[in-house]
């Protein structure tokens, strides 16, 4: 067992926890909030609201 | 959870400004110069590939002229798959956001394994042997989606950095070798006469193209910033033409230096050229340096095209053109978190068990598909929506002669790309013909349409 060896084990470990905080986290906002809030995200929204703003100014 | 419902709805985050679409542009390509490029010199010599630098270099001058006008005024995510549905019409969207989503995770697979292979040229240089290059793709990879989960400012700010070092580890490599300090180790007329100087005549400078377009492969990715730059009308041409620029420099640079070093069989194969020039220089610090850039730039690639697929996708599940669940945007951290998620798994299975010269041709391929797409993109918009009637935030000069040029360009690159990878072009063409009759007799239905046309444009001329 060398360096490498241990930097081997360190890389599978780190990806692991930075897959684990992924899913764990995709897993707590999915719960938390609503479908219809999380895919509220609509094209173009500031270019419509500034628009908007514009033709009533 | 409460005070962000309140809201009634989630988007992406305007947060980048000008710098940050630099970095996104000149963060995927700069890759290229790296590695790559150098199979123009294996295909034509050294001043085949110069000529090819060249050419491609007015290609994608083409390519950023057309894009930032087009985008400073399709201020969303989706780049061209946005443009395409404003302006071309469904079935073309659909087909553009695929090729920018294979491009972009095409490229992002290589990367990783390029990343595992670097450091497993570390290890050997160290004495050790046999090292398992599988955990350093994976973390490559995972550690780069964790930072596109998390953020999009922190995701190019980070690729800001990196790949500032990567190109100021070319300006260095070049100042040190050509005699602006001290003796210059360069020998251009020694290595480039008799027979190295055009190998293979003219055909060689023609098949030359296919790997020219790797100074500059993935440029055009900057428009996937659109939704989330806090200026997209300013930003974005700004960004996109001085990365362009900072590309036909670092290009030229590059092949200065190597083809002054190596002779035109070794450089036409070299896995990493710059790394292998800055090592012929004797220097320690440069080799060290060059290396830490190719690692950079390896990096910075793969993280920008992480950020693009995912864009690409969300915008296509946003209108429905895919399954409406990908088009979700996470309350806390703003990103099209459930698009990085589903690119993740693809990513690595290409990384871990496909050649990377299939997926790279795989990538080139879906990138030139998407060029061809854009001359006819700007001459339908410039004649949908002439200049008077929508304020663009950058004209293109000399309309249409950049569009005739890139569609020439485009026919000249497929050609070489037909000479040395036929099979592949063949069978990507007819995996888009099967992908488009099933959008055209079954997905269309799903097809949000009303709701996909929110720019307020005004009616194009002739409706």
């Amino acid at each position: 067992m060398d360096l490498w060896n241990y930097l081997e084990y360190a890389a599978w470990g780190a990806s692991a926890l930075f897959g684990l905080f992924i899913v764990l986290n995709w897993i707590k906002t999915d719960s938390t909030y609503s479908e219809e809030f999380l895919t509220s995200s609509r094209e173009g929204e500031l270019e419509a609201l500034t628009e908007e703003q514009h033709h009533r100014g | 959870m409460a005070q962000a419902q309140q809201t009634e709805h989630v988007g992406l985050a305007r947060v980048l400004g000008p710098a940050h679409v630099w970095a996104l542009g000149v963060g995927i390509v700069l890759v290229g110069e790296y590695m790559g490029w150098n199979f123009s010199v294996g295909k034509g010599g050294a001043y085949a590939a110069l000529m090819a630098c060249w050419f491609a270099g007015i290609l994608y001058t083409c390519v950023a002229m057309i894009d930032s006008e087009v985008t400073s005024t399709v201020a969303a995510a989706g780049g061209q798959y946005t443009q395409a549905k404003h302006i071309v019409g469904p079935l073309m969207a659909f087909n553009v956001g695929l090729y920018l989503v294979f491009a972009y995770t095409m490229l992002e697979a290589a990367n990783a394994i390029t990343f595992g292979f670097l450091v497993d040229t570390v290890a050997t240089m160290s004495g050790h042997s046999g090292l398992d290059q599988r955990p350093f793709i994976i973390l490559a990879i995972m550690f780069l989606a964790w930072l596109n989960y998390r953020g999009v400012l922190a995701t190019l700010t980070f690729n800001l950095v990196i790949t500032a070092i990567a190109f100021t580890a070319v300006i260095v490599l070049f100042l040190a070798t050509s005699g602006v300090v001290g003796v210059s180790p360069l020998r251009h007329a020694e290595l480039m006469s008799g027979a190295a100087a055009m190998p293979y005549g003219w055909l060689g400078v023609l098949a030359a193209m296919h790997f020219g377009l790797w100074y500059y492969l993935g440029i055009e990715g900057t428009t996937q910033a659109a939704e989330e730059v806090r200026s997209p009308a300013r930003s974005l041409p700004f960004g996109t033409l001085a990365g362009v620029m900072t590309l036909a420099i670092a290009a030229t640079l590059t092949w200065y230096v190597c083809s002054g070093l190596m002779p035109w069989e070794y450089l036409g194969q070299a896995g990493v050229p710059l790394f292998d020039a800055a090592r012929l220089s004797g220097s320690t610090f440069l080799m060290v340096f060059l290396g830490i850039g190719t690692m950079f730039a390896t990096l910075a690639s793969a993280n920008g095209c992480i950020n693009d697929a995912s864009r690409a996708w969300f915008a296509m599940a946003r209108d429905r053109y895919l399954p409406g669940w990908f088009g979700a945007v996470h309350p806390k951290y703003r990103t099209p978190y459930r698009s990085i998620i589903f690119l993740v798994p693809i990513a690595l299975i290409f990384a871990l068990g496909a050649p990377i010269d299939q997926v790279i041709t795989f990538s080139i391929l879906s990138g030139l598909l998407e060029y061809t797409f854009m001359p006819l993109n700007i001459i339908l918009f410039r004649r949908k929506w002439p200049l008077e009637t929508i304020k663009r935030g950058y004209e293109h000069p000399f309309h249409p002669l950049p569009a005739f040029a890139l569609l020439a360009l485009c026919g000249m690159a497929f050609f070489a790309v037909f000479l040395g990878y036929g099979t592949q072009l063949v069978a990507m063409i007819a995996f888009y013909i099967v992908v488009s009759l099933w959008f055209h007799f079954w997905r269309y239905r799903f097809v949000n349409r009303g709701a996909q046309f929110t720019m307020p444009w005004p009616k194009p001329k002739g409706y």
